[in-house]
């Protein structure tokens, strides 16, 4: 283990922004092109966890703790969201039979 | 040897994402997010951050997917739920998708970030470090997270909880 750390340190800055960006990409691809609420939902959190990552990344290589205490606030931050995201999901299901995002565009009033 | 580990991480993470947006049955899709989160924990583990690795490990892969399998269960869904979006919208949504990512890859290069190797300090990412950082800096925030989560709770249970009128 304590090799497998010390080689993973030769790894350039440039590989874990692009790993970052490549999935952050993704998330976005997701919530473009899916139409089930919870997968868009799925997509957000890839999303933020792009982002963590990349958060880590840089905490690590720059020797600066708060980066990942930064991290650990968005994790509780998005635990609360998810919780009250998936409530709304619910209660959209309950009064519309479906989780169909397209079905949403009512509220435009 | 030699990063090896990385790249492979890398590319298992690349797929699993890939599979969670491209399955067509929800459930699957979840599973894939399970994995994926395991490999991110993973690369946590290899950045020496341990303390978030375990976070990672217990909040997203516990809580946060145990939530979203459980409402997709509760909301009974099938394979066949999904009405599908139009060829042409979702050929446009990997057009625009691809775009973000060239202009990411170019706003990358003007930046002079490829030489920096090496992580600086070997013991930052453990358990006593960052709770010492934690408690001292950040002990507001810390505090203020915790009424979040109740607003948070009081709020999904009113959400959720039927009109008995």
């Amino acid at each position: 283990m304590e090799t497998i750390v010390q080689n993973i340190q030769t790894v350039p800055l440039n590989n874990y922004i692009i790993l970052s960006s490549v999935l952050f990409v993704i998330g976005v691809l997701g919530v473009m092109i899916r139409r089930n609420a919870i997968i868009v939902f799925m997509s957000i959190e890839l999303m933020l966890n792009a982002v963590n990552l990349l958060l880590a990344a840089f905490s690590a290589f720059r020797g600066d703790p708060a980066g990942q205490i930064f991290v650990f606030f968005i994790m509780a931050v998005a635990a609360a969201e998810v919780a009250v995201g998936l409530a709304i999901i619910v209660m959209i299901f309950r009064n519309t039979r479906s989780i169909d995002i397209n079905f949403l565009n009512r509220l435009k009033g | 040897m030699n990063q090896s580990v990385f790249y492979l991480l890398s590319f298992m993470t690349v797929l699993f994402a890939l599979l969670v947006v491209f399955s067509k049955n929800p459930i699957h899709s979840a599973l894939y997010m399970v994995l994926t989160f395991f490999t991110i924990t993973c690369h946590y583990v290899l950045l020496n951050a341990q303390f978030l690795a375990i976070v990672n490990f217990i909040v997203y892969m516990g809580a946060i997917m145990v939530l979203i399998l459980f409402a997709m269960m509760f909301l009974n869904l099938g394979k066949d739920t999904e009405p599908q979006k139009p060829v042409l919208l979702k050929f446009a949504a990997v057009i625009a998708a691809g775009l973000l990512l060239v202009t990411i890859f170019a706003a990358l290069k003007k930046t002079d970030g490829g030489q920096i190797t090496g992580i600086a300090s070997n013991n930052i990412g453990l358990v006593k470090e960052l709770g010492k950082t934690l408690f001292r800096d950040f002990l507001l925030p810390f505090e203020i997270i915790s009424i979040l989560l109740l607003s948070a709770m009081v709020g999904a249970v009113l959400l959720a909880k039927r009109d008995t009128k």
